[in-house]
């Protein structure tokens, strides 16, 4: 297949030129459902053209004529409805931008306006997971569709059915207000991050081609801040992905186990994402306004810097946690503390602060609490209480490698309390 | 997240079935195609599948030396799986709202089957960080 040949670097300038392209075309046909399916046309016809007879000299001009051609096409074909529209069209033209040439500050706000609309909070998370990785990530459906394991089928309607949302609802194609933006930040953020999230997946049975989605988070997070230099919370979101990502080396043992932060080994973990991580978010916090991705970020960087497991600086772990608390009122990021708590004052801290989330119905059933306690229970020497909190806990989860992972905490225990078997 | 919405029956069930008229056969087939329609334009479908007959069920050992032993099953007193679907949704109660969608389903003269729908997540491979 001629995409096996296809360079790395053409496919990288592809999926960077998507965007872009994506931009100058709603701009001039101010049809963003139907411009993101002539882009996509045009980005497969680059895949399979450029590997045959080279990149063009000009590949964003290439991508957009090819686009362009399409949108024509199709608005000819559809000229009959579309007389049927005119006053709908009128009306729609009046709102927009006129198409204009494109200077870099406008295509640095088309990358923001393309986000902004797919991750629109009207939108599910699933689908707005869905057409940002389409439209601004250049993947194709098919490799979305492989990252979610689902039919290529239902990931073209869920693609598509997130569009005629983005088009009923009537965005416009321009920057939100100052006021909005913020809300609408969150919202892109949250689904960078979703994105990020479920990168971490381990494939199961053959290696089928998949996209590898914490990269294309990293990409699209860079993308976000490059676009918004001075918004400290999208350089702390770009901060914790590199962070975390780091330690993917050592997160996972070659079967596929879980390998627990303590056990890892940093030897492997990527020093140049930790660099950078940890650059990014100490600019973002010295600049003032703190924000709980930033907040995340130096956690993670707290764990990245040392170098061995007994030198992580828990004091300031906690010290973080305490802050991220009063900033947000999640119970997972109250358990976290509880946990941080133990590390610095002992388990029966840890355990006291554990049990009064336990009336927190938000979290009381959850498997990560039985986790936490079953940890935190061994550390404190009590080894009945922390195998069974390690079989709750695997008994709640929706995760293979972590209940695999819970289960052979469980069974490391009881074969260590029980007698040694009778010879039979 | 996945789910899997199995429909059970038993013997009696699908005996009873079988024994619908033409206009309730048809009713609910329609009432199907028409669900498996909107969860596919919903973008959740990931697959469904209708099983062979509770009849044609065996149940399999592996015999001394690994060989296969098949056993007939009585049908008569067993919950068989007829059928499932496997969903990608966005919440536990959007797949519960799919199941009791499916429960309701006409039955003979298009009165609710009101079937008991099993609803399961299906697990993820997710590798997060653990303590």
């Amino acid at each position: 297949m001629t995409e096996t040949m296809f360079s790395a670097d053409a496919e990288h300038l592809l999926r960077e030129l998507a965007p872009q392209v994506l931009g100058t075309v709603v701009r001039r046909f101010h049809d963003f459902a139907s411009a993101e399916d002539a882009v996509q046309e045009a980005l497969l016809a680059a895949a399979l053209q450029w590997p045959r007879e080279g990149v063009p000299e000009n590949p964003r001009g290439w991508l957009i004529q090819v686009a362009i051609r399409r949108m024509t096409d199709q608005v000819r074909s559809d000229a009959a409805r579309k007389r049927r529209e005119e006053a709908a069209a009128n009306e729609m033209e009046s709102v927009a931008i006129p198409a204009a040439e494109l200077g870099a500050n406008e295509e640095r706000d088309d990358t923001l306006i393309l986000l902004f609309m797919c991750c629109h909070p009207s939108l599910s998370p699933s689908s707005a997971i869905a057409l940002t990785l389409r439209a601004i990530g250049g993947l194709t459906t098919a490799e979305i569709a492989n990252a979610f394991f689902v039919p290529e089928a239902t990931m073209a309607q869920r693609i598509s059915r997130a569009k005629q949302s983005i088009k009923s609802s009537g965005v416009p194609f321009r920057l939100p207000s100052r006021e909005k933006r913020s809300e609408l930040l969150r919202t892109v953020m949250h689904v960078l991050y979703l994105i990020f999230n479920e990168g971490y997946t381990s494939s199961s049975g053959p290696q089928i081609q998949r996209p590898e989605l914490a990269k294309e988070a990293i990409r699209l997070a860079r993308m976000l801040h490059k676009s918004l230099p001075d918004e400290t919370e999208a350089a702390g979101l770009l901060a914790l992905m590199l962070l975390t990502d780091a330690r993917r080396n050592a997160r996972t043992s070659p079967d596929g186990e879980l390998i627990p932060l303590s056990k890892q080994d940093r030897t492997v973990w990527d020093q140049a994402e930790i660099s950078e991580g940890v650059a990014l978010v100490t600019s973002a916090l010295s600049k003032g306004a703190i924000g709980p991705y930033q907040l995340q970020a130096a956690i993670a960087a707290v764990h990245d810097e040392a170098a061995r497991s007994e030198d992580t600086d828990w004091p300031q772990i906690l010290a973080l946690y305490d802050l991220l608390k009063r900033m947000s009122d999640n119970p997972m990021v109250a358990l976290n503390y509880a946990v941080a708590a133990a590390m610095v004052f002992g388990p029966a801290k840890g355990l006291a602060l554990i049990e009064e989330l336990g009336s927190d119905s938000r979290v009381a059933g959850h498997h990560r609490l039985d986790a936490a306690r079953a940890h935190l229970e061994e550390m404190a020497g009590n080894f009945k209480a922390a195998t069974d909190h390690y079989r709750i806990a695997a008994s709640r989860t929706t995760s293979v490698p972590e209940r695999d992972y819970l289960l052979a905490q469980a069974a490391r225990l009881s074969d260590a309390q029980a007698p040694s078997s009778p010879e039979p | 997240m996945k789910y899997i919405l199995l429909m059970n029956g038993s013997k009696a069930g699908v005996d009873t079935y079988r024994a619908w008229s033409k206009t309730d056969i048809q009713a609910h087939f329609d009432f199907l195609k028409r669900l498996n329609k909107d969860l596919t334009e919903s973008g959740e479908l990931v697959a469904n599948e209708g099983l062979g007959s509770p009849e044609q069920a065996k149940a399999v050992r592996a015999g001394s030396n690994g060989t296969p032993i098949t056993d007939g099953i009585f049908p008569e007193t067993k919950e068989f799986l007829l059928g499932y679907w496997m969903v990608d949704v966005d919440s536990a109660e959007r797949a519960y709202e799919i199941a009791a969608r499916l429960s309701s389903g006409p039955g003979p003269g298009g009165v609710p089957t009101n079937m008991p729908i099993e609803v399961r997540q299906i697990m993820t491979r997710r590798t997060e960080e653990v303590s």
